[in-house]
């Protein structure tokens, strides 16, 4: 089977997330770049479903040029081939692109893909990205394929030509029962994502990377400038050191009226 | 030109969350000088027109359709993009859950229209006029940052994020018109087949108490005591996400953005550092206790309360002194 995991490269930032200047970026200056944690376990989902049911994977990402660095994460831990649409090789900043707009130039880079290699069986993506969480791109992607989508997948299974997908809602646990080829929006905790090894990391730096000079359709949202969160100040009462402070407390457990 | 609401409900059974749309799209309203009207799906939803009419709809448009008698996302957006068409509305309001947004979307797909998620301000100039512009602020980061975007469109697609509307009532007329639509058979491709329900019970993001464990616990077996502590308690067993990506802990027990929010009464965080993607998921907690070694840890600085020290050692000795009180009583 073939299966395309389509990820995105994101800040890691720490205690507070800081923006620049212009207000028109996350201040990445001190920062490191991961994968979208819902994608990285999409990757990792990738990567055990090729190991159970053979075939190749496939990692996409539209993003600037470093985000190479994300593609390489994934063919580390075991995907076959990556595909890189970067929005900065005509000289742009490499800020976000609006979803209507990402969600084409992936789409119309899927259609080149397949029409070459052959059709994915499963396309996944991260249930949101990290950073812009806009919550549609995996959708309209899927819309603009005809293939059926979920979102906020937690548990996949394949079998009977479909796929079993569950997913957590406030009452239990639903399972829809997708026909292949389909699309699915993963979330954090399908899986414990593995590390990638010394070996892997080798390899990962001899897989080719297919470079797809994306283009899409500007959108109606249009962004003007990131704003910080207004802040709570707080003052810290310390209630003691070490295990002296035991009796204080439960002294605010009592207070609280939470030791009943 | 009115302000239609997306209803969010499970088989009849209404999500709270649909208030809150309710009241956001009450505000445009106000703005544009015109009506709300609400759209529900499923003849089960039939029943929820006098909440909405309470809450200010002065429509509610049902559709009636045997695709719709469960949730499923491609159906659903397939019958709100043809509402959209039959009803021409100025705007679509949803609430942003995971249903919410994943509707909305796959509407916006449909409609090949903007849609802008995750709303917690809307402002409306030149009301009233097809001019009128559109400023959002909106939350990224899963909340702990936000933008603020324009949004050009011939109908304005949003959701507006969960807690930050709050629900009131507002009689609106609540007249109930049928509003047909056609699916095509194929769209069952998505909806739900089967479900497996839950044991009723505390959980984390409804728990009056949370003891949260993070890279400072050291082991899974470190556990014992945060577990030890919460059970005297009758609370529940949170962590960070470096402890899921240990193997620690499963990663129902997260807490932050890519896990649970939690909302307790008191969460007790021992040696979590407090990054800002498990703050936003700890943030709605009435009082927070940090436990930790170091004083500067953001968790520490941010907490209402604080003990300074190994939690190895603190953790046990509260659990400890809340027995010795208990036996004393
Ligand atoms: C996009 C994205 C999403 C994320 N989503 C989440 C999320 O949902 N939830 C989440 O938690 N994280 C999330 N993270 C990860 C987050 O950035 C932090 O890496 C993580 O929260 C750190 O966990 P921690 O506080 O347990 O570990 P650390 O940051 O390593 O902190 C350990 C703390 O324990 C203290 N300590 C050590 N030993 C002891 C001891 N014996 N007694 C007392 N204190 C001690 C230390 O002083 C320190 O403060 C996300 C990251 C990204 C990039």
């Amino acid at each position: 089977m073939r299966v395309l995991v389509c990820v995105k490269r994101v800040p890691a930032p720490g205690a507070k997330i800081n923006i620049t200047a212009d207000g028109q970026a996350v201040d990445t200056a001190y920062l490191a770049f991961t994968t979208s944690p819902h994608e990285e376990c999409a990757v990792e989902e990738a990567v055990r479903l090729i190991e159970a049911h053979g075939g190749e994977s496939t990692a996409l990402t539209l993003g600037p040029g470093d985000a190479e660095e994300q593609l390489r994460y994934a063919a580390s831990i075991g995907v076959d081939k990556c595909v890189l649409l970067p929005i900065d090789s005509d000289g742009s900043t490499g800020g976000d692109w609006d979803p209507q707009r990402t969600s084409d130039a992936i789409t119309t880079a899927i259609q080149g893909i397949e029409a070459a290699d052959g059709a994915f069986d499963l396309i996944l993506f991260g249930n949101e990205s990290a950073d812009s969480g806009n919550f549609q791109v995996g959708i309209r992607v899927a819309h603009g394929l005809s293939r059926p989508m979920v979102n906020g997948i937690k548990g996949i299974e394949l079998g009977n030509g479909g796929v079993r997908a569950r997913r957590e809602s406030e009452t239990g646990v639903e399972v829809y029962v997708l026909p292949l080829p389909a699309v699915l929006g993963v979330k954090e905790g399908i899986n414990l994502p593995r590390y990638p090894t010394l070996k892997g990391r080798l390899a990962s730096k001899k897989v080719a990377l297919h470079v797809v000079c994306p283009s899409g359709v500007v959108g109606g949202q249009q962004m003007i400038t990131l704003v910080q969160t207004a802040e709570k100040a707080s003052t810290t009462v310390v209630l003691g050191h070490g295990p002296d402070a035991a009796p204080a407390v439960v002294d605010l457990l009592e207070e609280l009226g939470l030791l009943k | 030109m009115t302000i239609l609401v997306v209803v969010e409900h499970d088989r009849g059974s209404l999500a709270a969350a649909t208030l809150e749309a309710m009241a956001a799209a009450r505000r445009v309203a106000a703005d544009l000088a015109t009506d709300v009207s609400a759209l529900t799906l499923g003849a089960a939803a039939d029943a929820v027109a006098s909440v909405l009419a309470e809450h200010g709809a002065d429509t509610v448009h049902q559709v009636h359709h045997d695709l719709l008698a469960d949730y499923g996302p491609e159906a659903w957006g397939e019958a709100v993009a043809q509402a959209v068409r039959a009803l021409q509305p100025a705007a679509v309001v949803a609430c942003g859950t995971d249903r919410g947004n994943e509707v909305m979307a796959q509407a916006a797909a449909r409609l090949g229209a903007a849609l802008v998620v995750n709303c917690n301000t809307i402002e409306v100039s030149a009301a009233g006029d097809a001019t009128a512009q559109w400023t959002i602020t909106r939350s990224r980061w899963g909340g702990s940052l936000l933008e603020r975007c324009t949004l050009v469109a011939p109908v304005k697609l949003l959701t507006v994020t969960h807690h930050v509307f709050e629900a009131s009532t507002s009689p609106g007329a609540g007249s109930v018109l049928p509003l047909p639509v056609e699916l095509e058979a194929w769209l069952a491709r998505t909806v739900v087949a089967e479900r497996v329900e839950r044991a009723a019970g505390v959980t984390l993001s409804t728990a009056p108490l949370v003891v949260g464990g993070g890279r400072g616990v050291g082991s899974a077996e470190g556990f014992a005591s945060l577990e030890e502590l919460a059970g005297v308690l009758g609370g529940v067993v949170g962590c960070s996400r470096a402890v899921t990506n240990n193997g620690w802990r499963n990663h129902t027990d997260q807490v932050g953005q890519t896990g649970t929010r939690i909302a307790p009464d008191l969460y007790m965080a021992c040696g979590i550092s407090g990054a800002i993607q498990h703050w936003v998921g700890a943030m709605a907690s009435k009082q927070i206790l940090a436990i930790n070694t170091d004083p500067e840890a953001n968790m520490v600085t941010k907490a209402d309360y604080a003990v300074i020290g190994d939690l190895h050692a603190v953790v046990p000795a509260i659990t400890n002194e809340i027995r010795r009180r208990r036996a004393q009583a």
